[in-house]
């Protein structure tokens, strides 16, 4: 017996060394909770999502309508134009808000890249709208942009306009907040990928005669443009899963039905799981999509040396 | 020295650019300082229909939003929450950023992805299939369906932060420990942990202010007895009406305080420009 079991352990010993070789080792347990956990609490309910959004919920307005068939909610989605429009109105808050805070940030932090005394305050006030959040930012717009709030009183008091002109309860009222939450972000990021950019190569522009417009177009621009990609997206992501501001500044039976509001009304007011289900992969399928548009013009620009640690 | 100023000022009158950009700078921070002071103007005065401050100036309100919301108890449940969050997610993510740091091994990068995820798909996407499983299994609606909604962005955040941190401490000291006998429970207590305080430290901090604000995750699978303080105030706000704006901004401007001793904290601990950092290495 003993003659066949020492190959056995011998075979078992190599095995642990092949292992050990390419980094896998008692020290990869330590990983065990933390797989367990996201496989738990992410990777199985979206599966466990994904596959609900195809089995229609039984006796639903879904199944009444488009049957039970495995598509049946997507066909619902794309065939009420209620729950259709909501992709384009998510879109056309989120995409100029995201593009309005990065555009925004470029000269601000272009302008702020030195040093220069006050900075450390700036910065500490500008992270200040990211921890109030959305709830706050959008009880504050109330408050102040409402029909008798600050601002329409001093237009008025001024004299540019004689009746106070609505910016809440519509899609300016969301559009404000989320520029008021998301630009902060923005333009932090942008100044951290601005100070990555070697200030000596604009230098070298200029000993060859080259005006700031020609610096900032063909140095700066060009070094920027993978981290403003990346600030857009990341940008973008937070405006388009907007959903308190949408509420509460804005009109969410109409203008700003965000697609957050459709699936959260899916899941919570009609108890339909399977259709919140599908508005939810199909508002992450919409997102991806840009992101990855985005990303992919990002991949066709240069990322070398001395650029935004983009 | 008028001399002095007057080049400056020559200086800053040719350029037209930098006043534009100045100019946009404080017209940003003016209205961030309508927003958070017209919240706060109200909640102090007592009736405000027209003028520019209201009427008369009382504190009544907090005491009346205090008892009508019940916020004492709603201010125990947010820290409970994120005391929780706040633990749990770095007994989970420290180890396992320690894993990720030291070794290199088959199906790290998957890992990763995996990992980034749950940070770079917004709440409300995974929000509401994790929310349906919770009912499914009867977590949701009570403070364990909050916390472990919330530990889902926290335990990656922790993982994000933790590993290039310890990335950057040198496993030679570990070498040493483990040459002069030391075990390894006596390395992760002994070498490593005192090592990895600061570290922890910043994740925490930032854990506990965005689960503080974290308002989609807590809002869909809250029931009524497990409502952190933001949720609490978007339902006040969308019912309104029926209470005094005033309670609603005072409840504002105490969820404004909460947040802002957090960030002094935090600000102690953490600086700005690490956060982007931070945000950076998400790509």
């Amino acid at each position: 017996m003993a003659a066949p079991a020492a190959p056995a352990t011998a075979g078992r010993i190599a095995l642990r060394h092949r292992l050990a070789d390419r980094g896998m080792d008692r020290t990869l347990l330590l990983l065990v909770p933390a797989v367990v956990f996201i496989v738990a609490l992410f990777i199985y309910p979206f599966v466990y999502g994904l596959q609900l959004s195809f089995q229609p919920q039984p006796g639903s307005e879904t199944v009444q309508r488009y049957g039970s068939g495995p598509f049946a909610d997507y066909h619902a989605f794309f065939a009420d134009s209620y729950l259709r429009n909501t992709i384009w109105t998510t879109l056309k808050l989120s995409l100029p808000a995201g593009l309005f805070n990065v555009i925004a940030s470029v000269p601000i932090a272009y302008r702020m890249r030195g040093k220069f005394r006050g900075k450390r305050t700036i910065t500490t006030i500008l992270v200040v709208p990211i921890t109030l959040g959305t709830v706050l930012t959008a009880e504050g717009l109330l408050a102040f942009m409402g029909p008798t709030g600050w601002l329409n009183r001093l237009l008025i008091d001024v004299g540019i306009v004689d009746h106070p002109v609505r910016f809440t309860h519509n899609y300016w009222g969301v559009l404000f907040s989320l520029i008021i939450s998301g630009f902060p972000f923005a333009f932090l990021l942008t100044l951290s990928y601005l100070s990555g950019i070697d200030p000596t190569l604009e230098r070298a522009a200029a000993t060859l005669g080259a005006g700031w417009w020609q610096r900032f177009r063909f140095i700066t621009l060009p070094l920027l443009a993978p981290g403003l990609a990346i600030t857009f997206c990341l940008t973008f992501v937070l405006a388009f899963s907007v959903f308190p501001s949408a509420v509460m500044v804005g009109d969410p039976s109409g203008t700003t039905r965000v697609i957050s509001i459709a699936a959260f009304h899916a899941a919570f007011e009609q108890y339909d799981y399977s259709m919140a289900s599908a508005i939810a992969m199909i508002m992450g399928a919409v997102e991806l999509i840009v992101v990855g548009l985005v990303l992919g013009w990002r991949a066709s620009l240069y990322r070398g040396a001395s650029g935004g640690k983009g | 020295m008028s001399a002095a100023i007057a080049t400056e000022r020559k200086g800053l009158a040719l350029r037209p650019g930098a006043w534009l950009v100045w100019g946009a700078v404080v017209f940003f921070l003016l209205i961030l300082a309508g927003v958070v002071g017209a919240v706060v103007v109200d909640s102090f005065g007592t009736r405000w229909f027209s003028g520019w401050l209201p009427s008369g100036w009382t504190s009544r309100w907090y005491g009346k939003t205090w008892h009508e919301f019940d916020l004492g108890n709603v201010l125990v449940v947010t820290l409970e929450v994120a005391v929780a969050v706040v633990v749990v997610s770095l007994v989970v993510g420290v180890p396992a950023a320690y894993a990720l740091a030291r070794r290199t091994f088959p199906g790290k990068r998957v890992l990763m992805v995996a990992f980034m995820l749950p940070i770079l798909i917004p709440p409300i996407t995974y929000g509401v299939p994790l929310a349906t499983v919770l009912y499914k299994f009867h977590l949701a609606g009570k403070l364990s369906g909050v916390i472990l909604a919330n530990l889902v962005p926290a335990v990656p955040f922790v993982i994000l932060v933790m590993t290039p941190f310890i990335e950057q401490i040198d496993p030679k000291i570990e070498s040493a420990a483990r040459m002069c006998g030391a075990r390894t429970r006596v390395i992760f207590t002994r070498i490593l942990g005192p090592l990895l305080i600061p570290g922890m430290l910043a994740a925490a901090v930032l854990i506990l202010v965005r689960t503080v604000g974290m308002f989609e995750l807590t809002f869909l699978t809250a029931g009524s007895d497990s409502q952190t303080l933001v949720v609490a105030l978007y339902y006040s706000v969308s019912a309104a009406g029926i209470r005094a704006q005033q309670e609603i901004d005072a409840m504002a401007v105490i969820y404004t305080l909460f947040m802002l001793v957090l960030l002094v904290v935090a600000l102690r601990f953490v600086n700005p420009t690490q956060l982007v950092t931070q945000i950076k290495e998400r790509d």
